[in-house]
């Protein structure tokens, strides 16, 4: 039994390094989901100290536009365009009729708000596009979707196109959203804005405008999400599931920090894979992927509070 | 009405026309009157002071000038023209930067990313320019970051450029918060208590920052103090206000002799 939890996972691991290389792989693509998902919620609380519990169903929204408006007749790319359009108006309009209604308002009932925004688009979604579980247009996208087959160690790898166009595209997206928050005067007034209010607008700064880019960032990685999840699993409302995956993310890494986010993503994606291959199918009979994620981050928190790269809480008295 | 021909100062300054002028300004919260019937106006080029003891309406008044409560009566005029009610932000557009009496900086930030913030209302470029760090917003962030680098120099806080803010002590939070409303190359400066707190020597840098920044970039400065001693020396005029009214305008020499004023800081035994 001790052998088993302390010893041969990493015999195995040693004698077996190509489906190592595997596992790794596979954390990493939904390690790299998850960091970015992580980064929509990131956003949105650093400019408002909103906690987005709307993130998740935002994703599913994005593709099931997505798939509807192609289902209509419309060409792919057109599609793609469109539905990131529809996100920019749901953002204009949750700022509009939502947010701005409530600014100055405890944390706590903008929270609740955001879960109005999730109840609002599960009904808006199925009323539009119906329940029914639907198919990602991952062809008609240009997404290749076939496989690559490499021997290291003279083992077995095999790569999903698929995956490495996630990783590419996701790569780049959180490169992207990093420069734009560093090295730009807007990014520089997101960042702003979620630190003092006031001295915010004494700068310049217009909260609303800041709050519908904000949500229009949100937006676009629920689309990207949306679509990389999709392919996958299909496009349903069970697709909101990844949304919360973020959650441990966050625990992690921390609220406000958008290193946490990514950090905290990969670590999550590649250790919860190693635990479900390595200890949770041979000695817990598998599906450790749904805990183990909220396990780590209840570990982290005992010691760290704040998570890996938050902001320490500091009362002055 | 005004004459816009200004004035010639004891230490032999031209103060040019009318920036700003406040026009019987009444603020009112509820049943409390902050502000009643106040009129004033402030000059190009000199250092105007609003003084009075605590409460005396001071602070909403450079929240007035500032958009950020918008008076229950008057009118603000602002060069040359009457301003309609604008949000705060707006009203940084149209060059007035300001500071905060407790302090409003954005802690996790560094001095450097704090400053630049400054420049915000001189930001032209288009979001997607700047997503893409492309043409227009890559040479207007060039030109904010050598701007920001001098107001830096100037205000002497190169040594901590890159420190978070969170971690400065109070004093040196004050001059970054100065060093922000700076960058914004104002057209009006309001300073809300920029001294409040500081002990002797940080008073001391701090007025000789005033006077320089007014002396070097010509900047119109409005400040709010309650140090009777560093406002009769840093300022040219002098706006005293108690309990929500002006008692006193004009010169430091002026305001010191005026026994409104003396009766208001002494304190005159009530009958």
């Amino acid at each position: 039994m001790l052998a088993d939890i302390f010893i041969n996972p990493w015999v195995d691991m040693f004698t077996a390094p190509d489906f190592l290389m595997q596992v790794l792989w596979e954390g990493l693509v939904s390690g790299i989901l998850y960091a970015l998902i992580a980064l929509g919620f990131v956003l949105i609380f650093r400019s408002s100290r909103i906690f987005n519990f709307a993130q998740g169903i935002m994703v599913v929204f994005a593709a099931l536009t997505l798939v509807g408006l192609y289902a209509m007749g419309i060409p792919a790319w057109i599609s793609v365009g469109l539905t990131l359009g529809v996100m920019f108006i749901l953002a204009v309009s949750i700022e509009r009729v939502v947010l701005r209604p409530l600014v100055g308002q405890p944390d706590i009932i903008l929270f609740m708000a955001t879960i109005g925004i999730t109840l609002f688009l599960i009904g808006f979604g199925e009323t539009i596009f119906g329940g029914e579980n639907k198919v990602m247009i991952t062809e008609e996208l240009g997404i290749p979707t076939g496989d690559t087959v490499l021997e290291p160690f003279g083992g077995l790898l095999i790569l999903q196109h698929l995956d490495i166009t996630v990783v590419v595209v996701a790569t780049l997206l959180v490169l992207a959203l990093l420069a734009f928050l560093n090295y730009t005067q807007m990014g520089r007034a997101i960042r702003a804005l979620g630190d003092d209010h006031q001295a915010a607008l004494s700068v310049g700064i217009s909260l609303q405008t800041i709050w519908v880019l904000v949500w229009f960032i949100a937006g676009i990685i629920a689309l990207v999400t949306g679509i990389a999840w999709g392919a996958r699993a299909g496009v349903s409302f069970a697709l909101e599931v990844i949304a919360y995956k973020a959650l441990p993310v966050l625990m992690l890494g921390g609220l406000e920090s958008i290193t946490g986010a990514i950090v905290g993503g990969l670590m999550i994606g590649i250790l919860e894979k190693l635990f479900e291959i390595y200890w949770g199918q041979p000695l817990l009979g598998g599906n450790t992927e749904t805990w183990f994620a909220f396990v780590l981050a209840l570990i982290v928190l005992l010691f760290r509070p704040q998570g890996l790269f938050g902001e320490r809480i500091i009362e002055r008295v | 009405m005004k004459d816009t021909e200004g004035y010639v100062t004891a230490d032999g300054r031209q103060i040019g026309g009318t920036l700003m002028e406040m026009k019987n300004i009444t603020l009112r919260f509820g049943g409390v009157v902050a502000i009643q019937d106040i009129s004033f106006d402030i000059r190009e080029g000199e250092v105007r002071a609003i003084i009075g003891p605590n409460g005396a309406g001071k602070s909403s008044m450079l929240n007035v000038i500032s958009g950020f409560y918008t008076p229950s009566e008057g009118e603000v005029w602002y060069q040359g023209a009457k301003r309609p009610p604008m949000k705060p932000f707006e009203v940084a557009r149209q060059g007035v930067a300001r500071t905060f009496q407790n302090i409003a900086l954005f802690e996790g930030m560094t001095v450097l990313d704090n400053v630049m913030t400054g420049r915000l209302t001189h930001m032209n470029a288009g979001i997607a320019s700047q997503a893409l760090w492309w043409g227009k917003a890559r040479n207007e962030e060039m030109e904010n970051r050598e701007k920001v680098e001098r107001v830096i120099d100037f205000l002497e806080i190169q040594n901590i450029r890159k420190t978070p803010v969170g971690r400065l002590p109070y004093g040196l939070k004050k001059r970054v918060e100065l060093a922000r409303a700076l960058a914004a190359e104002p057209s009006l400066l309001l300073l809300d208590e920029p001294m409040a707190g500081m002990n002797v020597e940080e008073k001391e840098d701090m007025s000789r920052f005033v006077l320089d920044v007014n002396d070097e970039f010509g900047t119109t400065i409005c400040l709010i103090e309650h140090d009777m001693g560093v406002v009769m020396d840093l300022s040219d005029r002098v706006v005293v206000m108690d309990y929500g009214k002006k008692i006193g305008d004009g010169t430091p020499d002026e305001v010191r002799n005026n026994q409104a004023v003396i009766d208001a800081y002494l304190g005159v035994p009530h009958e």
